[in-house]
């Protein structure tokens, strides 16, 4: 099978489970290489590699801190991501909207055929 | 009458890795809830919500029958969907298969389920894609996706941008 791109854009990026736990890893606050290594289980080589791809589409930041370098999220990348499930939310909560009006006249025309029974 | 002030949101969230699943409280019986979103003529009046106009719904409900909604938004390109019907419980259940045609090969088995308690209904759908391969077409043609960062992450995320 044709392998797409994966670290075109963040959305791509993200894709990959392991990657996606990284960057839960990163929520709260930065850490280095070692702690993601601790956190997650995996080899050293492999988180420098997811992170590297994350750094590439611009998901996580790095600074160096003395000898250590240090992650951290960068939520402007991330934005596309929160807008993609806020729009998809909202096109859910727009047709449940018109659904309540729906359904709204359909109880109503429920109650009047049982009084005209 | 309704209460206009109470809006309910869809609620989404992301239960794994290629599931999305929105949930949300109605205001009326289960029975008449199945019969809106099972009925063309009433489907065409939300499923555009109010961005979109439903320029045709078709519905064959059973078994092995079809659907199709087709969408267009403010004149604009049309969007189209489709799908099979694979399990049918009146009022209570629907599992189907969900195809968006601009992303042909990304086929998700959508369940719709709808309980009820003081005349209340809560339905919740949940959009199960079948690969991994799958949910990634779909992610690229910018419709859906099965990313797994979790929504409290995208929370603080949010509100670091707001």
């Amino acid at each position: 099978m044709a392998r797409a791109a994966t670290t075109t854009d963040v959305f791509n990026a993200i894709a990959e489970p392991r990657r996606r736990e990284l960057l839960d890893q990163l929520a709260d606050g930065e850490r280095s290489v070692n702690e993601l290594v601790e956190r997650l289980g995996l080899t050293q080589p492999l988180v420098s590699k997811h992170l590297r791809v994350l750094r590439e589409v611009g998901a996580v930041r790095v600074r160096d801190d003395g000898r250590r370098r240090m992650y951290s999220v960068d939520a402007g990348a991330l934005k596309p991501i929160h807008d993609w499930v806020s729009n998809y939310e909202r096109i859910w909560s727009e047709r449940f909207d018109a659904l309540d009006t729906v359904l709204d006249e359909l109880k109503e025309q429920e109650q009047d055929d049982v009084q005209h029974d | 009458m309704s209460n206009t002030t109470d809006t309910h949101k869809a609620t989404l969230t992301l239960p794994t890795d290629d599931q999305i699943l929105i949930t949300r409280e109605f205001d009326a019986p289960r029975h008449l809830v199945y019969r809106a979103w099972t009925t063309p003529e009433l489907v065409k009046r939300w499923f555009g919500g109010s961005h979109g106009e439903v320029t045709s719904a078709e519905i064959d409900l059973r078994v092995g029958g079809a659907w199709r909604y087709v969408v267009s938004a403010g004149g604009g390109p049309e969007s189209a969907f489709h799908g099979e019907y694979r399990e049918i419980v009146a009022n209570e259940r629907i599992v189907s298969t969900e195809v968006f045609e601009g992303a042909p090969e990304a086929e998700s088995i959508n369940t719709m389920t709808l309980t009820e308690q003081d005349g209340r209904t809560t339905m919740s759908v949940l959009v199960q894609h079948s690969s991994q391969a799958n949910r990634d077409a779909v992610i690229a043609a910018g419709m859906e996706i099965g990313m797994n960062v979790a929504l409290d992450s995208l929370e603080q995320v949010a509100q670091a941008l707001a």
